[in-house]
């Protein structure tokens, strides 16, 4: 690899990460804002212009309080969670494509970090890699709301990834591929070639075990406050505390860039032919990439302050009975059909 | 560098492997073997077998590690509570087994006619493709004979931990 | 008599949830853009409505003279015990012969139920809508007539809060005001 080539990816790294941080604060404010909203109330909007400025005030907060660490607890695996759980939710961007491709001093520049050949199932190996951060804090906590908050959490997750993964199944047969960029260049062109369209239990099914894999309402369970008083993260303070914060709205950005990658077209403007159109079709691409996964965001906030939590045994049985028969059937007539086009 | 990168994994893989059996905590067993199965995937990416690398991680510790420590955690096993009499029993079992895996691996190595020499492009599995046809063509029948018995084991599972059906 | 009650029977859109997750989503969308009904307070102030009770006030005749005749019915009628009169002879000729020369509240201790506004024979003591009154020291809230007095003449022609320059002086009724 020469020099150019490095600085490019090292910048290209640079650029995720601190867009993927910054969407992490935007979504601890607009968390509280909407939720305000929603309830007819305003929501913080003293600090800075409409209160955008909150989060930086929220992070020094958390940057002040006393650290504290429990008596009792496994101090190595206690201060290792955290960052267990943050350093997968943050590397899964690397893989998610969030534009066409660019030029840039005279070489083609695709707008993503990493084109793996196994994208998508490199984002599903690190979202199950998430679990442990999870499950670990729960049990080097030496508390017994932790420790239940970590047993749900990984029998959740584990109950999810494959109704998760099998969905997938199903845009990976229509694409051919395992590459993103592939599965986003297959849903080019009109409005109606975007896998919404194509594979709508699909999608469904995608969307309810996203949620599920991120912890959000209604299957917040493993932090269900008025049960665990805080779950996974009950005997955690101060900047850990704000990691497993993080962790959770990192998680949530990659899951919305993911449903738009999968289902949404990724960077795809409906009509557009992008690659042809040099770098204000960059710029569009981008425009588009961000705008849907910001309504997937808001879908996120929208979804947790509408639906009331589910029943532990009711998130089992939406698992196991609904959604993985229902991602199987799926797969099934998804490959049925392919397989008569293409016998024809 | 690739080498260096080698020795730095398989290195890490040994020394967590032998952790894993002398730990006394066994949450702190399953997180080494964890850390074991990332070495190993970094090993296959080596070996450019992508889809095998993050198979390893998806599955082995994405999977089924979780469970083993949902296992443990639900027992509440930490420190190992020593079973004298089964100590010397387990030892010498477990000595006599390692012994014989590694006779056979080395065995299998040294011998001329086996899989390993075959040269680089055959062998190759690190496309989803190459492996997919293997699996459904030259090995249908290993796989499907494997899923079955995945399927008896866990009937197996049900009806042993089910009195009533 | 016993009844029927026939149970609901869902049908097939009803085991689907979709259309219900969909209904519920539009009810909090529609909050989303509804107006809001927070009072930021110390930037806008709620303004009671009329037979509020808040602050006291003791009441003049328009000529200057106060009302009250130091009957202390309403000392009697206080349940929390908290108003201190003491009586002296009026300074004015006509009329009323006595007159509060001291007629202290203590706001501590007031409950607020305005069973001396409906004491009073004079309907000399009223309670005002005036409700952000509170203070730093015990002794700032302990309000003898002057401040009783004071009271009536913020509140006397408006209500306290919707008062045209109301914001611009909302520091008046804090510690020396008393």
């Amino acid at each position: 690899m020469d020099f150019l080539g490095f600085v490019i990816i090292c910048v290209k790294v640079l650029v995720v990460f601190s867009a993927t941080m910054l969407t992490v604060l935007m979504m601890v404010y607009a968390e509280r804002r909407v939720s305000a909203f929603m309830q007819g109330r305003l929501g913080p909007n003293r600090v800075g212009p409409q209160g955008l400025l909150q989060p930086i005030a929220d992070g020094i907060k958390f940057l002040m309080k006393e650290d504290i660490i429990p008596a009792e607890v496994n101090k190595p695996i206690y201060l290792l969670a955290p960052a267990m759980l943050l350093i997968p939710a943050l590397m899964t961007f690397a893989v998610i494509p969030f534009g066409s491709t660019i030029t840039l001093f005279g070489r083609e520049v695709p707008l993503q970090v990493a084109d793996l050949n196994v994208g998508i199932l490199y984002i599903l190996a690190l979202t199950s890699i998430g679990v442990y951060g999870l499950v670990l804090a729960g049990w080097a906590s030496n508390s017994k709301y932790s420790l239940i908050g970590g047993l749900r959490s990984s029998a959740q997750l584990i109950s999810y990834e494959l109704a998760m993964g099998l969905s997938v199944v199903s845009v990976i047969l229509l694409a051919g591929s395992l590459k993103l960029n592939v599965i986003v260049e297959d849903q080019q062109g009109y409005l109606l070639s975007w896998n919404v369209f194509k594979q709508p239990v699909a999608f469904l099914i995608f969307l309810v075990a996203v949620y599920a894999e991120t912890n959000r309402l209604p299957f917040d369970l493993t932090e269900a406050e008025q049960e665990l008083v805080g779950g996974y993260h009950t005997e955690y303070s101060s900047m850990k505390f704000a990691m497993f914060f993080t962790a959770e709205y990192a998680n949530m950005v990659t899951a919305a860039a993911l449903t738009v990658t999968l289902f949404f077209g990724g960077w795809d403007v409906p009509l557009l032919n992008e690659t042809s159109m040099g770098a204000l079709g960059a710029i569009l691409s981008v425009l588009s990439f961000i705008l849907k996964t910001a309504f997937f965001l808001f879908l996120f906030i929208w979804v947790r302050w509408t639906f009331p939590r589910f029943r532990y045994d009711q998130l089992m049985k939406l698992g196991w009975k609904v959604m993985l028969p229902l991602a199987l059937i799926n797969i099934f007539v998804t490959g049925g059909y392919l397989t008569l086009t293409s016998l024809r | 560098m690739l080498p260096l990168l080698f020795y730095f994994a398989a290195a890490i893989a040994v020394g967590t492997a032998i952790s894993v059996v002398l730990s006394r905590n066994a949450v702190y067993s399953a997180i080494l073997l964890v850390a074991c199965f990332f070495s190993l995937a970094l090993i296959y990416l080596l070996l450019e077998a992508y889809f095998l690398a993050v198979l390893e991680i998806f599955i082995y510790a994405g999977a089924i590690m979780v469970l083993f420590l949902f296992v443990i955690m639900l027992l509440n096993l930490g420190q190992e509570k020593a079973q004298e009499h089964f100590r010397y029993l387990q030892r010498g079992l477990s000595l006599f087994l390692v012994i014989v895996f590694f006779l056979g691996v080395s065995l299998i190595l040294l011998s001329d006619s086996s899989v390993l020499h075959q040269s680089h492009e055959t062998f190759s599995a690190g496309g989803v493709k190459v492996l997919g046809e293997a699996l459904f063509t030259k090995y249908l029948l290993p796989f499907e004979v494997a899923s079955l018995l995945l399927l008896v084991a866990l009937i197996g599972t049900v009806y042993l931990a089910k009195q009533k059906i | 008599m016993a009844t029927i009650v026939k149970s609901y029977e869902p049908t097939f859109w009803d085991r689907l949830y979709l259309p219900a997750l969909a209904k519920g989503l539009a009810v909090t969308l529609k909050h989303f853009f509804r107006k809001k009904i927070t009072i930021q307070y110390p930037d806008e102030k709620y303004v009671p409505p009329d037979g509020y009770r808040g602050l006291h006030r003791l009441n003049k005749y328009p000529d200057g003279k106060i009302r009250c005749v130091a009957c202390e019915m309403c000392s009697a009628a206080c349940p929390a015990d908290c108003i201190h009169i003491i009586p002296g002879p009026s300074p004015w000729e006509d009329g009323k012969e006595r007159f509060p020369v001291r007629f202290d509240i203590d706001l501590l201790r007031c409950i607020f139920c305005g069973f001396c506004e409906m004491a009073c024979p004079e309907e000399a003591i009223e309670l005002t809508e005036i409700y952000d009154f509170s203070n730093y020291t015990r002794d700032d809230l302990l309000i003898d007539k002057e401040g009783l007095l004071g009271v009536y003449e913020l509140t006397k022609d408006t209500n306290y809060y919707s008062r045209p320059n109301a914001g611009q002086d909302s520091e008046a009724l804090t510690s020396d005001k008393f």
